[in-house]
């Protein structure tokens, strides 16, 4: 699989992703300038990586996404190329318009940094598809703006078509107020396009898929992406 | 022409920064509070453009960029400077 990996001013966990898909998972991997308009056709995967992107001004990825390399990622996208978002990614997917709704302010008004629990609500994609064997990934969160918002038809709509990929739950896979980190709606976090190539989450499965640590839940997306191409 | 642009969030769209700074005026005593919205401020200094084209691109300003217009909605004033 050949990978990309943006890089804005600002983003942090680019190298994270770096090290997970070429040093753990073996596959090919480029660095993508954020001023560089380029064509992205031969590649099978790009990653837009968390961070604080131009410092999070105005609103979390509403200037990233006018960078030059966004135009190139949109056409991808259109063509359907397959551009996973984490965190920052994910904010800055819904700025572009890639994907519905939008991210706001935690309801906690705090900036969360721990562990959570996420239910796999779709294995018909291809981010999930190697997810079968475990329906609740442990997967960490790290964000200020993280709350999910679309309006309730359009969250229906989303539900519906099974564009929801990833809820927030407990241990076991239930759903309820506690289990929500953030205040999201529907406990969303994370969705897909209507054509399911582009993916966007605020939890970030780079952080638990290198195998010396105990957690390696998140390489089932990555290894989802790797099987299919 | 200086263009003063209110961004504040949609009715519905919960705000919590409003909804504690509600709670703290109210706290201290200014029980006529009914609610808060906070929202953000713009001044935007704008140079060679008549009133009319000045509407419109400010319009388009706060549509593509200064606005999230799926959570927030905005509102502005052109004032001359001369």
């Amino acid at each position: 699989m050949k990978c990309g990996i943006v890089v804005f001013p600002g983003s942090n966990c680019d190298h994270d992703c770096y090290h997970i898909l070429k040093k753990i998972l073996n596959q090919e991997t480029h660095w993508l300038w954020h001023k560089d308009e380029v064509d992205l056709s031969s590649f099978d995967l790009i990653v837009l990586p968390g961070g604080f992107s131009y410092g999070d001004y105005l609103r979390a990825g509403a200037i990233s996404r006018f960078s030059p390399v966004m135009n190139s990622v949109i056409h991808l996208a259109e063509n359907g190329g397959n551009v996973l978002g984490i965190c920052n990614g994910f904010q800055i997917l819904l700025e572009s318009g890639l994907l519905p709704g939008a991210l706001m302010q935690n309801h906690t008004r705090k900036f969360i940094c721990k562990n959570v629990y996420v239910r796999v609500e779709t294995t018909d994609t291809p981010f999930t598809q190697k997810c079968n064997d475990k329906l609740v990934l442990e997967i960490p969160i790290a964000h200020h703006q993280g709350s999910y918002y679309i309006d309730p038809h359009s969250l229906s709509d989303l539900e519906e078509k099974g564009q929801i990929l990833f809820r927030y739950c407990d241990a076991k896979g239930s759903i309820s107020e506690s289990s929500n980190p953030n205040g999201s709606v529907g406990a969303v976090a994370g969705l897909c396009n209507e054509q399911k190539n582009v993916m966007g989450m605020m939890p970030h499965p780079e952080r638990c898929a290198d195998p010396l640590w105990a957690n390696t839940d998140g390489q089932s997306i990555f290894q989802s992406l790797i099987s299919q191409s | 022409m200086l263009a003063q642009i209110h961004v504040t969030f949609k009715e519905g769209v919960l705000d919590p920064q409003g909804k504690t700074v509600h709670h703290a005026l109210n706290d201290l005593g200014y029980d006529e509070v009914l609610d808060v919205h906070i929202g953000k401020y713009l001044e935007v200094k704008l140079d060679s453009v008549s009133e009319e084209e000045a509407e419109i691109r400010v319009r388009e300003m706060c549509e593509r960029l200064l606005a999230n217009t799926v959570i927030e909605s905005f509102r502005f004033k052109l004032v001359s400077t001369e």
